[in-house]
């Protein structure tokens, strides 16, 4: 009759774990958003950025808020877009 | 008392058949840990822009040509700035611009003088003319720190030599990891940029709810205009760390497809031993409701065990080693790409979409088949 408890205590194991997990993460979500988001709001405001450093591999997935619909094609008639991270870059849902 | 000594014939007979159960616990488990990272990390993105570009210029207005962007004249600012409700249009200069050395594209932005100190930026910004501010990237990828030259070819194909006065944080990559900021003039003259026109004007409204009127009344009266709101900018990364679009559905369709042909896999039979098993039980006198709170258990166990495993795994994955495995997919062809350093931000709707996408449907394909089988004569059952 030991299989269940190891069970048991297993599965009780990996919840508080996870709940710890969680604990710490929230954690880290207060002191970070306390420490850190202020200073980096206060760059994209100095610097007036309007995208994220993410995908540097063309202009239109450099800045995807300020290119329009039209770039990822533009190379000639029928071009289809190439570049990997237009593939994640989904269109901007309009207004 | 009756439900331990079920669950421990359930481990039992799960423990009879290890290396297959492990098996199907790791599949699962790997299944659950990619599901759960891509929620973890496009959430967490998602927040953290939500956060960041709220500071984002509240209007951008650029002009276009045959449907492209262009550069606007400067003279369209104090156009704009005599709108009702405008407080200030503010031209900007930027670009970018190809480093055949490192094979990476960098953005090359002009920063105003007068500016408050940055807590990102270890040194400052460029206030002379020939100073530049690297971001972390740069510096890396460039080999170079605050002191440190860092030579450009310009427009004209001439050498320009820039001193890095300032390289910031890696705290900040998500914002500045290939950004070069340079002084206006050293912009200008870097690009070429004819004198009389920007990249594109940003301004400020004195009404935030104004904004999109505002926007409207320049477009009206500039038709080769092209406004952009702050709303707009957030809006398009809320569709960008949308895990319903892009690679991210296809990468998150693949695991959900995997863990549908486990589970049908389950559901479409059971083994002959596995029913001859339960006609064993049926013959020693089980009743089906037993027999059924068996296969339960053992569903239970082995779904519940992968879901604590698969979330346990993404969370290390995405919040403690950067989505390590998950970048080479959303890297793409950058070369200059940062580091993962994420906040936390966890949605626990996604958790439970998760729990009840996975485990609820992996007990019923387990309960029925098993339930056809308790039904069956006993002695049908044992004959195989």
């Amino acid at each position: 009759m030991i299989k269940h408890r190891i069970f048991i205590g297993f599965t009780l194991l990996e919840v508080c774990v996870l709940g710890l997990l969680l604990l710490v993460g929230q954690a880290q979500v207060s002191d970070r958003s306390a420490q850190e988001l202020p200073a980096l709001r206060t760059l994209v405001g100095a610097l007036q950025l309007t995208d994220l450093s993410l995908w540097t591999e063309a202009r239109y997935t450099r800045h995807p808020s300020q290119t329009d619909l039209f770039t990822p094609f533009q190379d000639f008639p029928s071009a289809l877009e190439h570049f990997p991270a237009g593939s994640i870059l989904a269109p901007a849902r309009r207004q | 008392m009756r439900h331990l000594k079920i669950l421990e014939y359930a481990l039992s007979s799960l423990w009879r058949r290890k290396y297959k159960n492990i098996a199907i616990i790791l599949v699962y488990t790997f299944t659950i840990a990619v599901l759960a990272s891509i929620l973890f990390l496009t959430h967490s993105l998602k927040t953290e822009a939500s956060y960041l570009l709220d500071e984002a210029p509240e209007l951008i207005v650029q002009k276009l040509a045959a449907g492209r962007h262009d550069l606007i004249p400067i003279d369209y600012a104090a156009q704009i700035s005599k709108l009702p409700g405008v407080a200030e249009v503010r031209p900007r200069f930027w670009g970018y611009y190809y480093d055949a050395l490192t094979e990476a594209n960098y953005t090359l932005l002009e920063v105003s003088s007068g500016q408050p100190r940055l807590d990102m930026l270890q040194g400052r910004l460029p206030s002379a003319p020939g100073e530049c501010a690297i971001g972390a990237g740069v510096a890396e990828v460039r080999r170079i720190g605050t002191g440190d030259d860092l030579i450009l070819i310009d427009s004209s194909n001439i050498g320009v030599s820039l001193e890095v006065t300032g390289v910031f944080s890696s705290k900040s990559d998500l914002l500045t990891n290939d950004l070069v900021i340079l002084g206006r003039e050293d912009l200008i003259a870097f690009f070429g940029y004819p004198a009389d026109l920007a990249a594109d004007l940003a301004v400020r409204v004195n009404n935030p709810r104004e904004v999109n009127t505002i926007a409207a009344k320049i477009k009206r009266q500039w038709p080769n205009s092209r406004p952009i709101s702050r709303s707009e900018i957030l809006r398009t990364y809320d569709a960008v760390f949308n895990w319903r679009s892009g690679m991210m559905l296809s990468v998150f369709a693949a695991a959900l497809v995997a863990f549908c042909i486990l589970a049908w896999d389950k559901a479409t039979g059971i083994s002959v031993e596995e029913k001859r098993e339960i006609g064993i039980l049926k013959a020693v006198g089980w009743e089906t409701s037993n027999i059924l709170e068996l296969k339960f258990w053992e569903g239970t166990a082995l779904s519940l065990t992968s879901l604590l495993l698969g979330l346990l795994a993404a969370y290390v994955h995405v919040f403690f080693l950067g989505a390590t495995l998950l970048t080479p997919v959303i890297k793409g062809w950058s070369v200059l790409f940062p580091p993962f350093h994420l906040i936390p931000f966890i949605d626990p709707y996604q958790v439970l979409v998760i729990g009840f996408l996975t485990v609820p449907p992996y007990v019923v394909s387990t309960l029925v088949p098993s339930w056809k089988a308790a039904i069956t004569d006993p002695e049908t059952a044992m004959r195989g």
